[in-house]
């Protein structure tokens, strides 16, 4: 009984993961049709904002809700001003040209840091007992997170007025346009948000794994995973992906090892992708939320 | 008529200097720059098989990296099972091929679009990695040969006379035979691509609508041209494997870009131009590396970056450009 509590909240925590390390992509993505390679380096930067701000003493809430999506937020839009916008409609190409900035990214920060970091983040927390059996308090934190990120998410793309303009511009950009929208500072926004998002992933995975330039690469194959099992549908599609993949991924791991664990997870998703090609989403939502 | 005399001698003349290079560079040249070299034409035909995939078969493959490391795994595990190299050839030609048709056959037939593509192709390489990684225990072994996790296969044998396991060739007459393969590889490809089978393919890559409607299977020819650069971006691996050594890192990510920034900057469409990018960029990184304060990762970000937004095509269109556009100008605006 304890075991399988464990295992579910495990579960649960492991589809919050998913979801928290996927949706500044699924944004990207999904509203503008950029496959942003960069997306890894992106939490990486987020990462390293809550390293830097936490040693020069700054509290660390405020450090990884606060600071870490801002800053990457902010590079977000400067590199969608410097690179992406000249590339906009050309996917093959933006997809090269953001692999080039996560190159360039983890070559400046490794130039800057080093190849490793002196502190490691401290998770706030101890453990919840269940039995026999305990689970981290983060971990449960990371579920409150994960739900707060979508809802928030939601609401503002359902209900406000910056919502409705980006929507519209998604669907028809011409139209909006006519209408007296400015496309180029939608996507640009929008491009930022995905990067925001993003870097809130990187603090708030700060203190689960090591801070490192390279740390990018562990996150990414999940979330394009996730993301493209995801189908069309940012919000409803990258939730249901990552409950499917986070469950086949926990129920893996548990019966052998963490690695297989992962390749599960790949199989599960590239079977799916055999099935439905436009992901889980896509045949029957479109392009809604 | 002129043309095709023109492009007989270019073949000639690309085949004659091809043996000659290969006999004459290990006489003047070093040890030491020969073995650099022979690792560069390895690599340049890993470009090769990105080129054939990528450039003609119009699939964008991001995991070109896992046939590459999975080549040189089975070489190196082979090669330590049977004592002898000879076996190992097929081998790591034929596990990353039949990996390669395996993989396709679920993207293809599932009709994955272009970039989905990329993103599965990546993340399979990315899988690989974590999966080979995991290999540490003395519990991961195939028959003799140890797994070893991340530190890989450290003493990969190098290339023997064919059933004898005991006699070692040199590493002038591995040159010799790397330079050989790069050049089979090259003239095979030439070749295919002039058959019925690769002009299908570059009319798929055209516009796979219509030779779908003009009665051609898309899915079969995309999986047979993936299939084949699997198995050449194998072999690539073998001459790597042979030479270095094998370790998780082939299927890192900065193999997987090194290569699609080769083929970028060589052109993507050509042949000849990946192989040169790759052998180009292999030496201005060395040059770079030894300067030591500027981070490879970096260079490689900004010439990408550079490239796609400046220089699209690549530089040997460019420079076929330039000579045609050179050679036009001297004969006074001529039809040529």
């Amino acid at each position: 009984m304890d075991l399988a509590a464990i295992l579910i909240l495990q579960a649960v925590s492991t589809v919050a993961t998913l979801v928290i390390i996927s949706i500044g992509l699924a944004v990207i993505f999904g509203m503008m049709r950029v496959i942003n390679l960069a997306h890894g380096e992106f939490i990486m930067l987020g990462g390293y904002t809550v390293f830097v701000a936490t040693n020069a003493g700054i509290n660390m809430w405020v450090a990884m809700l606060v600071l870490a999506p801002l800053v990457v937020g902010v590079i977000g839009i400067a590199v969608e001003r410097l690179v992406i916008r000249h590339l906009y409609g050309r996917m093959i190409d933006t997809l090269l040209a953001s692999w080039g900035l996560s190159l360039f990214f983890i070559g400046s920060i490794t130039t800057i840091f080093g190849n490793t970091t002196t502190s490691q983040i401290a998770s706030p927390f101890g453990a919840v007992r269940i039995g026999a059996y305990s689970i981290s308090g983060y971990d449960i934190f990371l579920v409150f997170m994960a739900m707060t990120i979508v809802a928030g998410l939601f609401v503002l793309m359902r209900f406000t007025k910056f919502g409705l303009l980006t929507r519209g511009t998604m669907q028809n950009a011409d139209m909006a346009a006519a209408l007296g929208v400015n496309p180029g500072r939608i996507y640009m926004v929008t491009f930022g948000l995905g990067a925001a998002l993003s870097g809130l992933a990187g603090g708030l995975l700060a203190p689960l794994s090591a801070v490192l330039p390279t740390m990018g690469a562990a996150f990414i194959a999940k979330a394009f995973i996730t993301v493209i099992s995801g189908g069309t549908a940012i919000l409803f599609g990258t939730a249901s992906a990552s409950a499917l993949l986070g469950t086949v991924n926990t129920v893996a791991t548990y019966l052998t090892t963490p690695v297989l664990g992962e390749v599960a997870l790949l199989l599960a998703a590239i079977i799916l992708l055999r099935l439905l090609p436009r992901g889980i989403t896509g045949r029957f939502l479109g392009r809604d939320l | 008529m002129r043309a095709r005399r023109w492009r007989l001698i270019g073949f000639l003349a690309l085949l004659l200097g091809g043996v000659a290079f290969a006999f004459g560079f290990p006489a003047f040249a070093s040890l030491h720059a020969t073995i650099q070299l022979t690792n560069a034409l390895a690599l340049a035909l890993f470009a090769l098989s990105l080129a054939l995939v990528w450039g003609f078969g119009g699939i964008l493959c991001f995991g070109q990296a896992a046939f590459f490391g999975l080549g040189a795994y089975a070489y190196a595990i082979a090669a330590i099972n049977f004592g002898d190299t000879t076996f190992a050839w097929p081998t790591a030609i034929l596990v990353p091929a039949a990996f390669a048709a395996a993989l396709g056959y679920f993207m293809f037939y599932g009709r994955l679009s272009d970039v989905y593509l990329g993103v599965v192709t990546l993340t399979v390489t990315l899988i690989l990695f974590q999966l080979f990684n995991s290999t540490a225990g003395p519990e991961y072994r195939i028959g003799d040969a140890r797994l070893g996790g991340f530190n890989g296969i450290p003493s990969t044998p190098p290339l023997n006379v064919p059933f004898d396991g005991r006699a070692y060739l040199s590493p002038e007459s591995i040159f010799v035979i790397a330079v050989l393969v790069l050049l089979a590889a090259l003239f095979g490809c030439l070749w295919l691509l002039r058959t019925r089978f690769g002009r299908v393919l570059v009319s798929i890559r055209e516009n796979p609508l219509r030779a779908e409607l003009l009665g051609y299977d898309v899915r079969v020819h995309k999986l047979a041209a993936f299939t084949i650069g699997g198995g050449m971006a194998g072999l690539a691996g073998l001459l790597f494997a042979q030479n270095v050594l094998v370790n998780p890192a082939l299927f890192s990510l900065l193999y997987t870009a090194q290569v699609i920034i080769w083929v970028i900057v060589g052109g993507l469409g050509t042949l000849v131009g990946p192989i040169l990018g790759s052998i180009g960029l292999q030496y201005v990184m060395a040059w770079l590396g030894t300067l030591g304060w500027i981070n490879p990762n970096l260079a490689l970000g900004v010439i990408l970056v550079a490239f796609v937004l400046f220089v699209p095509r690549g530089l040997w269109p460019l420079l076929v450009k330039v000579v045609t556009h050179g050679r036009r100008l001297v004969r006074g605006n001529g039809t040529s």
